[in-house]
C-alpha cells in the first residue's frame, strides 16, 4: 500500500513543481495548494499504513490490548493541513493585492522593487 | 531519563515563550491603543532579555538542560533543550529585538501600529525564539512557521507598491523552503520513527551512513541554505529585504537568516555528522561562492539599504564555512559569527535609517557630507562599518580569526583564503560606503568640499540633531560590538562549549535521557 502512496505522492510533487516553475503567479498559486497537500500525504505514508483500529486504550489497562494505527503522523499532519491553508489564504490575498497594485500577474514584469536599470554606484572617489 | 519534578530554573526554558505569547495576545487586544502598543511590547522584550541572560548563566553552569512538556517522558512528549549556542542565540536575538521596540516608538507610525507591527514584532520574537530552544525537529518546523506568519505580517506593512512586490518573493520562496523542510522531516520520521533530536542522534548514528539518510540530509541543507540565503537559493533577499519600513529590514536582517544558519547546525552537524562529511567539500564550494558573490553584489550597489542585504548574504558564507569545516574551533567561529552578525546587521540597518533621517536619502550618489552633520553618527558607522568587514578591534575580527585557523587545521586552504579575500573585498565595499556617504563634502552635484565646517563656528548651523530612540538603540548596539571585540573572552568560552556540545552530541543527548542508551 505504501507503494501506490509513494506514487501518488510523487505525482503531486512534480505536478505542484511544474506549476511553480510558471511565470504567472496564479499557476505559481495554485503549485503551493497541491505541494501542502502532497506533504500532508508524505507524512502521513511515512507512518506506515496499516489495517488496525484507532489508538484507543480500554478502561482498566495501562496498554492497547491490539496493534493500533500509529496517531503521531496524524496530529503532524493536522498541524501542517493547518498552517498550510493559513498561508494559502494569505498568498490569494496578496497575490490578488500584487495584481491590483502591479497590474501584472507574471513574476518577470514584477520589477518595482528591483527595477531594470538601476544607476549604477559612483565609480571613482 | 527525566524522572525528578521539574527543577524551578529548569522553568526558564519556557519562560521567555510564555512571556512573549502573553505580550503578543495582549498587544493584539490592545491593537487600536497606539500609544500604549510600544510600552507593552519593551516591557515584554525587556523581561525577556533578563529571562535569557539568566537561562544563558544556569546553562553554563549546570550544562545543557531539558525540560518536557506535560511530563510525558522522551523521546514522546515535546523536549526544550537549550545549549549554550542556543541560550546565546535566543539572548541576542532578544536584544536585538529589545532595540528594534526602542527605534520603532519613534518611526513607526499611528496606522502602522493599528495594523499590528508591536504584537508581529513580539510573535517574531516567539517564533525565533522557540526555534532556538526547541529539542523536537516538528517543533523546530512549528517556529519556523510562527516566525514567517509574523514576518509576512510585517513586510507588507505599508503597502507600498515595492512592498507587495517583495512580499510575494519573499513569502513564497520562504514557505517553499519551510515546506521543503517538512518533507524532509516526513521522510526522517519514516526512517527512524522519532522526531526528539537526542534521539535522532542516537538513532542516526546506529544506522552507520547506511539508507536514504544522504538523501534527507542534503534535502534539509537545501531546505536551511534556503531560509539562510545561500549562494544559489538567496535571490529573494536582496529582492525583498531593502523594501518594509526600515525597522523590519533590521529585523529581519539580524534575525531570520540567522536562525537557517541555526538549523543547519543543529540539524546538518549536530544530528547528522556522517553525512556533513559526505557533503563538506560540497558546503564549503556554496559558501565560498555565498560569500564572494555576496560581498560583489555588495559593490555594485547604489542603494545603501541594498548593500546592506548583500553583507547579509556574505556573511551566511562565512558561518556555513564553518559548518563545512566541521572542527570544533570552525564550528565555535561560526557561532561566533551568528552572534556578531545578529547585533551587527540590525544595528546597520538601523544606521541605514538614521542616514535617511539626517541625509534625506538612501541613495549612495544622493547622500554625501554626513560627517559635517553629525560627526557622531559617522564614528558609530565607522565602528559598524569596521566589524561587519572583520577587522580589529571590533566583534567581527575573533569569528574570523577562529574560521582560518580552523580551516587550516582542516587542511582546506581555500576557504580559508576566501575567507580573507572576502574580509579584503568588504573592506573595500564598506570603505567607499563610508568615503562617498560621510566623508565626502557633498552629494554629487555640489561642490565637493562647499559643506566642510568653518573655523567662524558654522558646524553648528549643519549640523542636526539625533532623534532620542535611533541613538539610544543604534548606540546600546554598538556599544556591545565594540566591548565583544575588545574583550571577547567571555564570549569565546561560550561559544567553545557550545561548539563542544555540538560536535560531540553526548552531553545534549544525556540532559534528555540521562545515559547515553
Amino acid at each position: 500500500m505504501e507503494y501506490v502512496f509513494a506514487i501518488l505522492v510523487g505525482l503531486l510533487m512534480s505536478a505542484s513543481i511544474y506549476l511553480m516553475l510558471s511565470k504567472k503567479l496564479v499557476r505559481v498559486l495554485m503549485g503551493i495548494a497541491i505541494l501542502g497537500n502532497a506533504v500532508n500525504l508524505l507524512i502521513f505514508t511515512s507512518g506506515r499504513l496499516t489495517r488496525s483500529v484507532p489508538p484507543f486504550i480500554p478502561e482498566g489497562s495501562y496498554l492497547p490490548l491490539e496493534q493500533t494505527a500509529n496517531p503521531l503522523p496524524q496530529a503532524l499532519v493536522l498541524t501542517a493541513i493547518v498552517i498550510s491553508f493559513s498561508f494559502l489564504a494569505y498568498f490569494l490575498v496578496l497575490g490578488y493585492r500584487a495584481y491590483q497594485e502591479l497590474g501584472t500577474d507574471d513574476v518577470l514584469e514584477m520589477r518595482v522593487a528591483e527595477p531594470k536599470g538601476e544607476e549604477k554606484p559612483p565609480l571613482g572617489y | 531519563m527525566v524522572t525528578q519534578p521539574v527543577q524551578g530554573a529548569d522553568w526558564l526554558l519556557v519562560l521567555p515563550l510564555l512571556l512573549t505569547m502573553a505580550g503578543g495576545a495582549v498587544a493584539i487586544m490592545l491593537r487600536k491603543k497606539t500609544a500604549v502598543q510600544p510600552w507593552i511590547a519593551i516591557g515584554v522584550i525587556s523581561l525577556v532579555v533578563v529571562s535569557n541572560l539568566a537561562l544563558l548563566s544556569h546553562v553554563l553552569q549546570h550544562g545543557v538542560v531539558t525540560i518536557v512538556m506535560g511530563n510525558w517522558l522522551p523521546p514522546f512528549g515535546i523536549a526544550f533543550t537549550a545549549d549554550p549556542m542556543g541560550a546565546l542565540f535566543a539572548l541576542a536575538a532578544s536584544i536585538v529585538a529589545l532595540c528594534a521596540a526602542i527605534y520603532a516608538t519613534g518611526s513607526i507610525e499611528a496606522s502602522e501600529r493599528r495594523y499590528g507591527f508591536f504584537p508581529f514584532l513580539i510573535l517574531l520574537l516567539t517564533g525565533v525564539t522557540g526555534a532556538f530552544l526547541t529539542g523536537d525537529i516538528f517543533n523546530l518546523y512549528v517556529w519556523f512557521e510562527v516566525l514567517l506568519i509574523a514576518s509576512v505580517g510585517m513586510i507588507i506593512l505599508g503597502n507600498d507598491k515595492a512592498q507587495i512586490d517583495g512580499g510575494v518573493k519573499y513569502a513564497v520562496l520562504n514557505f517553499v523552503a519551510t515546506t521543503l523542510f517538512l518533507i524532509a522531516t516526513g521522510l526522517l520520521y519514516g526512517l527512524v520513527g522519532t522526531l526528539n533530536m537526542a534521539d535522532i542522534a542516537i538513532k542516526v548514528s546506529e544506522l552507520e551512513g547506511q539508507g536514504p539518510i544522504y538523501g534527507i540530509a542534503a534535502l534539509y541543507f537545501l531546505a536551511f541554505a534556503m531560509k539562510a540565503a545561500a549562494f544559489p537559493v538567496n535571490f529573494w533577499l536582496p529582492a525583498s529585504y531593502h523594501t518594509p519600513r526600515i525597522v523590519v529590514s533590521a529585523v529581519f536582517g539580524g534575525l531570520l537568516t540567522k536562525v537557517g544558519v541555526y538549523a543547519l547546525l543543529r540539524v546538518v552537524l549536530m544530528l547528522m555528522p556522517e553525512t556533513r562529511e559526505w557533503m563538506g567539500s560540497f558546503i564549503g564550494f556554496v559558501a565560498i561562492i555565498t560569500m564572494l558573490s555576496g560581498v560583489f553584489g555588495a559593490l555594485a550597489q547604489t542603494d545603501i539599504r541594498r548593500m546592506i542585504g548583500y553583507l547579509v548574504i556574505s556573511g551566511i558564507g562565512s558561518m556555513l564555512a564553518g559548518l563545512a569545516v566541521g572542527n570544533q574551533i570552525a564550528v565555535a567561529g561560526a557561532i561566533f559569527y551568528a552572534a556578531h552578525s545578529i547585533l551587527c546587521m540590525t544595528a546597520l540597518y538601523f544606521l541605514a535609517g538614521l542616514m535617511f533621517n539626517i541625509g534625506g536619502s538612501f541613495s549612495m550618489r544622493e547622500l554625501g557630507g554626513l560627517y559635517t552633520k553629525s560627526p557622531l553618527t559617522a564614528g558609530c558607522a565607522l565602528v559598524l562599518l569596521l566589524a561587519v568587514a572583520g577587522l580589529p578591534p571590533f566583534s567581527g575580527f575573533w569569528p574570523k580569526v577562529m574560521l582560518v585557523e580552523g580551516a587550516l587545521a582542516d587542511g582546506r586552504g581555500l576557504v580559508a583564503a576566501s575567507i580573507l579575500v572576502t574580509g579584503v573585498l568588504t573592506a573595500i565595499a564598506i570603505g567607499r560606503f563610508w568615503i562617498f556617504c560621510f566623508w565626502r563634502g557633498g552629494p554629487e552635484g555640489t561642490e565637493d568640499g562647499t559643506l566642510v565646517p568653518q573655523a567662524d563656528g558654522s558646524v553648528a548651523a549643519n549640523a542636526v540633531s539625533l532623534p532620542a530612540n535611533i541613538t539610544l538603540s543604534l548606540g546600546a548596539l554598538t556599544a556591545i560590538i565594540i566591548l565583544v571585540g575588545v574583550f571577547p573572552e567571555g564570549v569565546m568560552a561560550i561559544v567553545s562549549k557550545g561548539a563542544a556540545s555540538l560536535v560531540d552530541p553526548n552531553a545534549y543527548v544525556q540532559s534528555v535521557f540521562g545515559v547515553w542508551p
